[in-house]
């Protein structure tokens, strides 16, 4: 793998120096783009929705509000409850925001911008995701919360049925793409043709669809957004696993369900759209895809943030087990069903 | 044998009970939830003792009297005119409709009616406090299930019908405005064709709700066949108001019992829903909102001139007697039972409120519920805090 580093700045670094360098680079991505969905989605989109304003007041038009509210939650007492495990209580927040980061470390954002280039990136994806139900359960069980109890349980079990239909979703690019490496499956994207058409690549949306729509519904599920808000249920569970956080470490859950958004949203770009990939036949030049990647792979990230946000915002919330008839009746058989009819086709075709 | 203390022994005997429990089979035990006081889905301070097994319910009581402000004993002790003020607070989103029923008891003692066009206009303000009601209901149902962005429709369009209700009485919420033989003023001017502007706002509200709410597979998945009321049930437990006409029963005491008000010149219908589920008690209070802009409109319409106050004695005095009036308010029947002994203040109040009746039906409707359908079924049944403890 080139070095970024001597690639954009000229330098010549020992392999530490790049990893750090990359470390921090993505820490920084992902923190302004995470803070960006915020502020466009949560503060503002929605409140176009919902017909008023949102905040209006810091900086203009509100846009340094999360700044305001980072701050506020920074002064905030760190409580905790009488009767929580302070240790495990401590520690859950933490659990969660390294899963998210986690996350991260294999989604490619240019030809070398990713920070391990590992072969199985897929699959460190999605057990890395599958962390954060640890962190859950951790929060529900040591606030000594019955609300958090039960919002924790739902979670682990809501978290689990829809990692499923997630992996078999994701099967079935990766049977198309040939390999489990992010990048590969984005030049597959990049390089391929529909039909014999190549002015787009072949972005797996098309081929893929059912598998993107499985994969969108489960993101959702697993993101806990409405309609499978269920772990957080404020209008029933008051606000679920986190009830009894505040200060740092509530805001430590905030930018980790925000940035597992962001990176559910940059997977999918990255296994149905194409990635930081621009088509081949384009013939734009490797070295300005440098640039142009990150900025072609957030652009759909964001846009896939904002349908998650739409979304739920939309649509109200489903009952427990309605949730789960859904996950194991319906999602997971029609993946099999894809998964069956892209293997016939690899074969056949 | 050394000495033991007694937490010794009985920390003993703990841990032998728990030794063999693990040992035969793994028993799992229920859990007791508070849901409230403080809670966000009893908008208020009404309480559920829920005991579940997992995420069932075995058996839900709620606890009233949180709020508790001791109306009918502070009514004893104040004059008809200030007794409004503390009624206003019952049921506190439709305020008018509850000081109706309290000045037509205390005009029917005094034998006084009041003069047709201070009828029409009582009419007018307790159909507005029933859309101020019952909008706000339409969205909040909304919030219950999850979903935030109708709530925030509801608070938009309840504005418009508030906006008029202010420029009449001067009170958004509580306007204390009807008195014993007519009303405190007339109409302002030009506020017929705002009123029927803000009615064309309203519908358009229920049919935004209606295309947000009716057909969505997660709403009927919620609401529908969840918190079934029978029609005997509902009659056993005294429900009214839309929770009885979702139920099948065909009552409403505007239609059977208008008395004072002038429901009987309007065109109008009672809508009835055979299921008595949640969805039922959605879509019959959907109905209600554009039957009552329909008569608001027709009022509007069809106002009569004239005074608004009757002939009224300087020094209000109500006879001796007792009367009891109950009217078909936003939540249900409403009704005074006053004594009186020819005093300035009356002698006994007895406030029949809607939801105290209405939420005494919550231990049997929750008994196997799951713990999210407690929150759409409370929402549906729809109380006010206030108008459960007076």
């Amino acid at each position: 793998m080139t070095q970024l580093s001597t690639l954009l700045l000229g330098l010549e670094l020992a392999y530490w120096q790049e990893t750090i360098l990359r470390l921090l680079g993505g820490l920084v991505a992902l923190l302004l783009l995470t803070g960006g969905v915020v502020y466009l989605y949560l503060f503002k989109f929605v409140s176009f929705m919902q017909s008023r304003l949102g905040p209006m007041e810091a900086g203009p038009y509100g846009s340094m509000q999360l700044l305001a509210e980072v701050g506020k939650w920074l002064q905030k007492e760190d409580v905790f409850t009488e009767n929580s495990d302070k240790v495990v209580f401590g520690l859950a927040p933490a659990v969660v925001l390294a899963s998210t980061f986690l996350l991260f470390v294999v989604i490619p954002a240019g030809p070398t911008a990713v920070v391990a280039d590992l072969g199985t990136g897929i699959y460190f994806v999605l057990a890395m995701s599958g962390i954060s139900v640890l962190g859950i359960l951790m929060a529900g069980w040591a606030s000594a919360n019955k609300y958090a109890l039960i919002g924790s349980l739902r979670a682990a079990g809501q978290l689990i049925a829809y990692e499923l239909p997630l992996v078999l979703a994701v099967v079935g690019v990766v049977i198309q793409a040939g390999s489990l490496n992010l990048q590969d499956i984005v030049a597959a994207q990049s390089g391929g043709s529909i039909f014999g058409i190549d002015a787009i690549g072949n972005p797996f949306i098309f081929t893929q669809i059912i598998g993107f729509g499985i994969f969108m519904i489960a993101v959702q599920a697993e993101l806990a957004q409405s309609p499978f808000d269920m772990p957080i249920a404020e209008s029933e569970l008051v606000s679920g696993y986190h009830v009894e956080y505040t200060g740092i470490r509530f805001l430590v859950y905030f930018i980790a369900e925000f940035a597992t958004a962001v990176a559910f949203a940059a997977v999918a770009s990255t296994l149905f759209l194409g990635g930081w990939a621009i088509p081949e036949a384009w013939g734009v030049s490797e070295s300005a895809m440098h640039i142009v990647g990150p900025i072609v792979l957030f652009t759909k990230a964001i846009i896939l943030v904002g349908v998650v946000f739409w979304t739920r915002f939309t649509l109200p919330r489903f009952r427990e087990d309605q949730l789960q008839a859904l996950a194991w009746k319906y999602l997971i058989p029609i993946a099999l069903i894809n998964i069956l009819i892209t293997g016939i086709l690899k074969v056949v075709v | 044998m050394t000495a033991m203390t007694d937490s010794q022994k009985l920390q003993y005997i703990a841990a032998r009970a728990a030794d063999a429990r693990v040992n035969v089979e793994l028993e799992t035990e229920g859990m007791t939830l508070n849901l409230g006081p403080q809670h966000p889905a009893t908008h208020g301070t009404l309480r559920i003792v829920a005991r579940l097994d997992g995420e069932q319910v075995i058996a839900a009581e709620p606890v009233a009297g949180y709020m508790h402000r001791g109306y009918e004993k502070l009514a004893e002790v104040r004059n008809y005119a200030q007794i409004t003020t503390l009624v206003n607070r019952i049921d506190w989103l439709g305020s008018f409709a509850n000081e109706v029923p309290f000045i037509l008891a205390a005009e029917q003692l005094m034998e006084i009616e009041a003069p047709p066009r201070a009828q029409w206009i009582r009419t007018i303000l307790f159909e507005m406090s029933r859309l101020a009601n019952i909008v706000l209901f339409l969205g909040d149902m909304g919030v219950q299930l999850g979903a935030v962005t109708p709530a925030f429709y509801a608070f938009r369009d309840r504005e418009f019908v508030l906006d008029q209700i202010e420029r009449v009485t001067g009170g958004r919420f509580h306007p204390n405005f009807d008195r014993i033989g007519g009303l405190k003023d007339d109409l302002p001017k030009g506020w017929i064709a705002d009123t029927k502007s803000a009615m064309d706002k309203v519908r358009d509200f229920c049919d935004e709700i209606e295309e947000l709410f009716m057909n969505a597979e997660i709403f009927d998945a919620r609401m529908r066949g969840v918190g079934v009321i029978p029609q005997d049930i509902a009659m056993q437990y005294g429900l009214s108001g839309a929770n009885a006409r979702a139920s099948g029963i065909d009552w409403d005491l505007r239609r059977d019992n208008p008395i004072g008000l002038v429901y009987n010149e309007l065109d109008w219908k009672v809508w009835t829903h055979v299921d008595g589920d949640s969805y039922a008690r959605f879509w019959v209070r959907l109905q209600e909102v554009r039957e009552a802009t329909k008569m608001i409109d027709q009022l509007c319409d069809g106002l009569p001139s004239g005074p608004i106050m009757a002939k009224v004695p300087r020094i209000i005095k109500v006879p001796e007697g007792e009367a009891y009036i109950a009217t078909e308010n936003p939540l249900g029947e409403m009704g005074y039972y006053i004594v009186s002994q020819g005093g300035l203040t009356p002698f006994r109040v007895k406030i029949r409120s809607a939801s105290f009746n209405n939420v005494s039906i919550v231990p049997w409707i929750l008994r196997g519920v799951y713990i999210p359908d407690i929150i759409s079924i409370l929402g549906s049944i729809y109380f006010i805090l206030g108008d459960i403890d007076r």
